[in-house]
């Protein structure tokens, strides 16, 4: 369950909002400058909000109130950039076990092996190149594969599909479905794509300027639910 | 004949190591972080590079003579004269090269994609593995022309050397110093020796850092290169 109650003020924006999410694909959907990725980047703990709480699964990471700050590196979340954010100088294969802690390399202690993570993802045979010899897919399929070797309770997605084409954002669109499905943690993910929100989302919430103008649950939960039990 | 080649590497590769370790720590901390007094503090770093090396000199002498606060305190602490010393060489080499390594190094470092050091932090890194990791690989070609540029400078220091270290034969007396005073007492032919020495040391250096920096480096940019030209083949 992840509960996040966030305020943050910028010049010409101010941000306020606050929901709770259980399980499946929470969309957060809303025009540019309205505040999505900042609601990211405050889950992630890139960034601090003014005030509010911020918990998953019953574990506080920020709270105002509390002064609890805990950072990203301890949070355990999943984060997918919006640009990949991909390691230049690293290998497919280096980037993917970046985060996997030295003592759990060899797949001690970690449910699913690296070999796995990259196999579902169908990346396995690009293991040994650097990332500016994969195309927009393989990358975004990377970081994806990177994200989720950390074993995250929960991912954060911005805007996973707007850099590709057409066939590769349909294929993405089911395989991020089906991945949420196998993972069985929570996905948030960021777009100002209505087709990509259609397709994807469970819970929906719509942001304007800041604040959160509707929660929407589409008539797909209830039969993502069912599939997911 | 070798003596002052011999110090003036010495000289050059201690002032370097100095100015590297110094550089990497101020220009990282200047390249993110932004403070009141900044600008002015940036602009004291950049100063002796515009500054006549004789005044460098002078304040040096202020700070580092047996009266001044750095001299003295060392004198009466340790019994340790700075001054005419080749210690004093390496402190006026440092000085002076300081400011190329910092803005090769600054620049370096505010090239590197923020978003990449916020992936490794998602990812459970901390600040010190992010900076061996991602931030330092990443920028270390600039790191690494700012390096050879204050090296090619720490080797050339002549002014501010002569001023605190003095040209004290076997001591202090680096090739730039031997090769005036050699020109002065009419020594054309040790003069020249010394030119043909330190040009081609100089380009030796310059050279083999950008093969190397070219060619072991940047396996990934070559990568890169490598599969734009088959692209388009």
């Amino acid at each position: 369950m992840l509960k996040a109650e966030i305020h943050k003020q910028y010049p010409g924006i101010t941000i306020d909002v606050a929901f709770e999410f259980e399980r499946g694909i929470l969309v957060l959907f809303g025009p540019s400058g309205s505040g999505k990725t900042t609601i990211l980047d405050c889950i992630a703990g890139l960034q601090q909000p003014d005030a509010g709480c911020i918990s998953l699964n019953g574990k506080s990471f920020y709270s105002s109130a509390d002064r609890i700050a805990v950072p990203a590196r301890k949070r355990r979340i999943g984060y997918v950039f919006q640009h990949y954010a991909l390691f230049p100088h690293l290998t497919v294969k280096e980037n993917t076990m970046y985060g996997i802690p030295k003592h759990c390399k060899g797949g001690k202690g970690y449910r699913i092996g690296a070999l796995d993570v990259l196999e579902m993802l169908k990346i396995v045979h690009l293991q040994d190149r650097y990332p500016s010899q994969l195309s927009g897919g393989e990358k975004q399929r990377v970081a994806l594969a990177r994200a989720l070797m950390v074993e995250p309770e929960l991912l954060l997605l911005d805007e996973p599909l707007s850099a590709l084409d057409h066939v590769n954002r349909k294929n993405l669109q089911a395989e991020l479905k089906q991945l949420q499905r196998i993972w069985m943690i929570p996905f948030v993910l960021v777009t100002h794509s209505r087709r990509e929100m259609q397709r994807l989302a469970d819970e929906i919430i719509f942001l304007d300027k800041g604040k959160k103008s509707l929660s929407v649950f589409p008539a797909l939960r209830r039969q993502s639910i069912e599939l997911s039990v | 004949m070798l003596d002052p080649v011999i110090l003036s590497l010495k000289v050059a590769l201690v002032a370097v190591a100095l100015v590297f370790a110094v550089g990497l720590a101020v220009s990282r901390a200047m390249a993110r972080g932004d403070f009141p007094g900044k600008n002015v503090l940036e602009s004291l770093i950049i100063l002796p590079m515009v500054l006549p090396p004789t005044v460098l000199g002078y304040g040096l002498l202020i700070l580092l003579g047996k009266r001044g606060p750095v001299g003295g305190f060392l004198l009466e602490a340790f019994d340790f004269q700075l001054i005419f010393t080749w210690w004093a060489a390496v402190i006026a080499s440092a000085v002076v090269s300081f400011p190329l390594m910092y803005q090769s190094a600054k620049a370096a470092f505010a090239g590197v994609d923020v978003s990449l050091e916020q992936a490794a932090r998602t990812l459970g890194a901390g600040e010190l593995r992010i900076f061996l990791t991602v931030t330092l690989p990443l920028a270390w070609p600039g790191i690494l022309a700012g390096l050879v540029l204050s090296f090619a400078r720490a080797l050339g220091e002549f002014g501010a050397t002569l001023m605190v270290a003095g040209n004290i034969p076997g001591k202090t007396q680096t090739i730039p110093l031997a090769i005036y005073f050699a020109v002065e007492s009419g020594e054309t032919a040790a003069a020249r020796n010394l030119v043909l020495i330190i040009t081609l040391l100089s380009f030796a250096v310059v050279f083999w850092l950008n093969w190397w920096s070219r060619h072991k480096l940047q396996v990934w940019k070559k990568e890169r290169v490598s599969r734009a030209e088959g692209g388009n083949s």
